[in-house]
């Protein structure tokens, strides 16, 4: 093509590019007061279609939440890299229902002994004064699958860290005015069974949040939409979604989530319960069980901890199934009852090797092996493997098996 | 000395009336609204180890036993057993040491007003839940309390009673009555 024909080629293209914008423009189409917006009828397709109103991944991402014939709901613990669960694999596990809430006729009232009971709508909710803070939730039972030898997230992945917008509780419970006599209180949500729990007073009035909010957006609807309680560091049973009733009263109210179904029992047959805090708990999610090493040289090891009971301070790695321990980096800003990301980095020499994290938090508490928590459970090596009851507040060491052809087992399954 | 101390004093007094002075602001005008007796009312369905929250009304194992067949037995079982979809609402006794634990009602649950309270929410699931009547709930209670031989059939179940009943695991959980303690130090295996 020679430059005259190409310079009327483009002459031709631009004049229509003009025609096209001036025909906006007495149309009506959009633009702005100062004559600066970009009127997307005057914009090429190619960059008109890269346009969304809500993006999905690229189609090359494959992360997703553990759907059966897997027990379903788990986060992909090994495929992230932050500290922060994207809303859309944020864990999920419901005793009932998924309710389908407007926020407009949802309610919440506060009553019991208190001066003065109270409702309020979202509305009026968001017109309170409020607190954005990053909290991890976890399931009671999570990591306890990991015995049976599986995958990171099959093990690992009910829990997840999210930032979360909300009423403190405590703001709420002085404009009510909370009555001497009150030691508990009894929350209860909007699901078809109604699921309730009791939670301490103190806890109440401390750090728990009536959260409207999760990571910048309103509450994705299995998360609780719209209204949902954050109670740091206590085990997501607590945590009640789709919140529409909490009542003051003088002691816990022996739901059957609290004398049945969220207690454990030892092996002398006594049942522990009203478990709260999640114990101090670290695990490398990468290179982790399932994930295969592409070979020898340098991989930096990354992992998450985190505990119910504030702050971790200080996680230790070991790439020699424990004889030898070194220090992780924490990535910051390490904040209570949230997950902290730790790194370290690590050159494979190709030889089979097991890989090992243990966590620290604020209160002092270490994360304990699986021997040392047999220990305190009163119970033989093997009885992890042998019961069929439920185990809840697992945290043992996680170990992780690399084999020489870079292939990564789940070290429970040896044991 | 004496000036210090004033100084002290002051400084106190300053703070105290702060703190009134704050928490008459902390009130939030035109935020909320107070419900009337009949929203409580209605919406306060829990029913605590005390029983006060209990209904009028009242019920027999021999009252609850039609009731049963009728709206239970499909996923309970007939005998309370076969658990066809549903869980076994009795039996387990001596289990809770071996390694396959059997937690029904009759083995484990430390409190009957957690039975009520329950059926009254949850039962049936379908087609909806919680919409037994106060009367039903007692007949149904006794006549589960009563196949796990732990009141008699023509025990009759109501408020006064029913919280009195004495549940054969009440002793098997530790500690006796919850307690939180913030920043407690707890040692694994005792949380």
């Amino acid at each position: 093509m020679d430059e005259k024909k190409r310079g009327r080629r483009k002459f031709i293209k631009d004049s229509l590019v003009n025609t096209v914008a001036l025909a906006g423009v007495a149309a009506g189409a959009v633009t702005t007061a100062r004559g600066q917006g970009q009127d997307a009828v005057g914009m090429a397709p190619e960059r008109r279609n890269a346009f969304t109103g809500r993006s999905a991944p690229s189609k090359f991402v494959k992360m997703a939440r553990t759907m059966p014939p897997e027990t379903p709901g788990y986060t992909p613990l090994q495929d992230m890299v932050g500290v922060i669960t994207p809303n859309e694999l944020h864990f999920m596990n419901t005793h009932y229902n998924l309710p389908e809430i407007d926020p407009a006729a949802h309610r919440l009232m506060i009553h019991g002994l208190v001066d003065k009971p109270m409702i309020w709508t979202m509305d009026e909710l968001k017109r309170l004064p409020a607190v954005t803070r990053v909290h991890f939730l976890e399931c009671n039972d999570n990591s306890a699958a990991s015995l049976k030898g599986g995958k990171t997230a099959q093990g690992h992945g009910r829990t997840s860290c999210a930032e979360w917008t909300g009423v403190l509780l405590s703001t709420l419970l002085s404009e009510v005015g909370v009555q001497r006599g009150a030691s508990w209180i009894l929350a209860e949500g909007d699901d078809s069974g109604k699921h309730s729990k009791s939670i301490p007073l103190e806890k109440a009035m401390d750090d728990t949040i009536i959260a409207y909010g999760q990571n910048g957006e309103p509450l994705r609807p299995e998360n609780g939409f719209p209204l949902r309680m954050v109670i740091p560091g206590f085990s997501g049973v607590h945590n009640i979604k789709w919140v529409r009733r909490i009542k003051l009263v003088d002691e816990p109210y022996m739901t059957k989530a609290e004398v049945a179904s969220y207690s454990s029992v030892r092996p002398d047959g006594k049942a522990r319960w009203f478990m709260m805090e999640m114990p101090p708990k670290s695990v490398i999610t990468r290179p982790s069980g399932g994930q295969t090493l592409s070979g020898p040289g340098f991989h930096e090891i990354i992992g998450l901890a985190w505990s119910g009971r504030g702050a971790i301070r200080k996680v230790e790695v070991s790439a020699d199934n424990g004889a030898t321990w070194q220090p992780a980096a924490l990535q910051g800003p390490v904040q209570r009852m949230a997950h902290t990301r730790f790194r370290l980095p690590w050159t494979w020499d190709g030889k089979a090797t097991t890989l090992l994290s243990r966590c620290e938090d604020e209160r002092g508490q270490t994360q304990p092996t699986l021997a040392e928590l047999s220990k305190a459970w009163g119970v033989p090596a093997d009885w992890w493997k042998q019961t069929r009851n439920p185990i809840n507040l697992f945290n043992a060491i996680q170990p992780w098996r690399i084999n020489a052809d870079g292939s990564i087992e789940n070290g429970f399954a040896f044991i | 000395m004496v000036s210090r101390s004033f100084k002290h004093l002051s400084l106190v007094v300053g703070l105290l009336s702060c703190a009134t002075a704050f928490a008459q602001s902390a009130k939030y005008s035109g935020v909320g609204r107070a419900p009337s007796a009949t929203e409580i009312k209605d919406w306060d369905i829990s029913v605590g180890p005390s029983g006060k929250e209990l209904p009028p009304g009242s019920g027999t194992a021999k009252q609850g036993a039609p009731i049963y067949a009728a709206k239970c037995a499909g996923c309970h079982g007939v005998d309370l057993m076969d658990g066809k979809g549903g869980p076994r609402l009795r039996g387990g006794e001596g289990t809770l040491t071996s390694l396959r634990i059997e937690r029904s009602i009759g083995s484990y649950w430390g409190f009957a007003t957690t039975v009520w309270d329950f059926i009254n929410r949850d039962m049936p699931p379908t087609p909806v839940r919680g919409t037994l009547t106060h009367e039903e709930v007692y007949a149904l209670t006794a006549f589960i309390l009563s196949k796990n031989n732990i009141i008699k059939e023509d025990e009759v179940m109501d408020a006064k009673s029913l919280p009195r009943v004495k549940m054969p695991n009440r002793e098997g959980y530790v500690p006796f009555n919850p307690v939180y303690k913030k920043d407690a130090v707890r040692p694994h295996g005792s949380y």
